[in-house]
């Protein structure tokens, strides 16, 4: 056999090194456009959505028909508003990643851009652009809301702008925790129970007076609260980011770690 | 093994290089050379569960192999800017998410390889997809309707190179016909093609060239023609114990089978002197026609479904 002769020729490729043109890299701006695409051009993606908006305006209404008017204030409503957001947008988060191994698409996506580093960074920058995109209705049907119930009592309005400010952390971080557990997962069920169950747990374990005061520096239920309700200290931030590095931060870095090294088999 | 004819001159558009792969501690790719060139389909035949998956998957850059080789274009996939626009990929019908519209789930792929969206609807037409079957989901598809849904998706970025793994499964006959005429015009315009089967008929009717692989290892490869012209003869009688003597008594070697034709290696007229020294009447005498690859790839299979055979 010759094989082992034509293994010293040069192999005559007819690779152009064009790079150019069709050929050139699909930029990130267009991935982000796909993956922001692929949360809602599937049946369950497209109802999440339509569900969190229509479960806004629900919560919201509701809100303010019941309970005094002292209370509908523009903070008290936008806690209570925000919270189908903050329930529904890390799911989309999770599916976002995990749809790619539970379809199996993730053959394509990697076939077609082999960089995984950058459909991870173009995930999570859709993912972002969703999570202010929803956050914005959010905020504007609680605003509507607030002014057709209660638009002219003392200090309905206080505060907003800060607490606008620090729900897109709030909302924000949610949805990067949510895309991060779908990373480290992989798997939609499994993932959705971390993401749910595991901060329950945690906050029990916690509590004990076994570690004292802990409890706020790692437990995001805790730290996070705040962030919809009153104008935050320093120290309060401080604990909003220790609790995401090891919520958010830890299982991104572990979950895009996971993707970039392991084959895609699914 | 039959030897493979390399042509040194030609371009090599695929190309594995003692391409190994480890998958729990067992080796599913061992050692697995060979090259694909334009304007030429290659089969890539093996039962299931023989390493053709794995091996396709290291080509596109989705498993790492742990050892050799594996480049597409001359160079590695991962490190084709725009992989979309050179090489098509059909790794699994089966895989597009099931929730969306069939039209959809191409336009995504267009619009992350840059392809204009009129393509898409160019290529559904082609592949044989109306306007309803493309604004159906793609949970509602038939494997064939999958299967036409993934060769378009392959075309999408009018490629250079097609990747196909076993894109004739979930075919009718009219629709596998259809496909190895697609597949043959786009090697007759230089392009060039490596797809799986574990069918031999399949990859038979439409390939230049095969690869046949067992356990992960290559087991023959050449041009078809090569591989069908194998030498020998297949010859039957109803007394089967007086065949095999008479066969015995001339020297000639035969491989053994229960009942059944048999194959000799040698030539028919040698063989028909053997039965008629030793008596026996014949019922067919003919030379083996691609019946080595047959054996060949029955042997294999049979490994494959039964890998512990009872001892001799």
């Amino acid at each position: 056999m010759s094989t082992i002769a034509t293994r010293t020729a040069p192999l005559v490729a007819p690779v152009p090194a064009d790079t150019t043109g069709v050929h050139a890299r699909p930029g990130l701006g267009r991935l982000v456009g796909v993956e922001l695409r692929k949360i809602v051009d599937t049946r369950a993606g497209f109802w999440m959505q339509v569900a969190t908006v229509v479960l806004t305006a629900i919560v919201v209404a509701v809100r303010l028909l019941t309970g005094d008017a002292a209370q509908h204030t523009f903070a008290e409503v936008l806690s209570v508003g925000l919270k189908p957001a903050a329930v529904l947008l890390p799911v989309a988060g999770i599916l976002l990643v995990t749809s790619e191994w539970s379809q199996r698409t993730a053959m394509i996506t990697f076939a077609l851009v082999p960089q995984r580093s950058r459909v991870v960074a173009a995930k999570l920058a859709a993912a972002l652009l969703l999570a202010l995109a929803v956050l914005a209705v959010s905020i504007a049907s609680v605003a509507a809301g607030v002014l057709a119930a209660a638009p002219g009592a003392d200090g309905t309005w206080s505060g907003a702008g800060t607490l606008i400010a620090q729900s897109v952390v709030y909302i924000g971080g949610g949805m990067l925790t949510g895309v991060a557990f779908g990373m480290v997962v992989l798997a939609s069920a499994p993932a959705l129970v971390a993401l749910f169950a595991l901060p329950i747990a945690v906050s029990g374990i916690v509590s004990l007076s076994f570690f004292g005061d802990v409890a706020p520096w790692v437990d995001t239920r805790l730290s996070l609260a705040p962030l919809l309700e009153e104008v935050l200290s320093g120290r309060q931030w401080a604990q909003v980011g220790t609790s995401l590095a090891l919520w958010m931060v830890l299982p991104l870095l572990i979950g895009a770690w996971r993707i970039a090294r392991r084959a895609i088999v699914v | 093994m039959v030897a493979a004819r390399v042509e040194s001159e030609a371009a090599v558009m695929i190309e594995a290089q003692h391409l190994t792969k480890q998958l729990g501690g067992r080796t599913v790719v061992s050692d697995v050379t060979f090259r694909c060139e334009p304007g030429t389909i290659t089969g890539f035949l093996g039962p299931n569960g023989a390493g053709k998956t794995t091996t396709l998957r290291m080509l596109a850059g989705l498993a790492e192999p742990d050892g050799g080789e594996a480049r597409v274009l001359g160079g590695r996939y991962r490190d084709l800017p725009n992989p979309g626009r050179r090489v098509g990929i059909l790794l699994d019908a089966a895989a597009q998410h099931d929730g969306r519209r069939g039209r959809e789930a191409l336009a995504l792929s267009a619009r992350t390889m840059g392809v204009p969206a009129a393509r898409v609807d160019a290529l559904l037409e082609r592949v044989g997809l109306d306007a309803a079957a493309a604004r159906r989901r793609v949970g509602q598809y038939s494997l064939g309707m999958r299967q036409r849904l993934g060769l378009a998706h392959a075309l999408l970025g009018e490629p250079e190179v097609l990747i196909l793994d076993e894109p004739a499964n979930g075919l009718d006959p009219e629709g596998m016909r259809w496909m190895r005429g697609l597949l043959r015009g786009f090697a007759d315009r230089g392009g060039t093609v490596l797809l799986s089967s574990h069918l031999l008929a399949e990859v038979e009717a439409v390939a230049d060239r095969m690869i046949i692989i067992g356990g992960g290892r290559i087991q023959a490869q050449g041009s078809r023609d090569e591989l069908l012209a194998t030498t020998g003869t297949l010859v039957e009688a109803a007394d089967v114990a007086g065949l095999d003597a008479a066969l015995r008594r001339a020297g000639l070697a035969v491989h053994p089978g229960d009942g059944g034709p048999r194959l000799v290696d040698a030539e028919p007229e040698v063989v028909a002197r053997a039965a008629f020294d030793g008596g026996v009447v014949l019922q067919r005498l003919a030379p083996a026609e691609g019946a080595g690859l047959e054996r060949l790839f029955f042997e294999l299979t049979a490994e494959s479904t039964h890998p512990e055979p009872a001892g001799v």
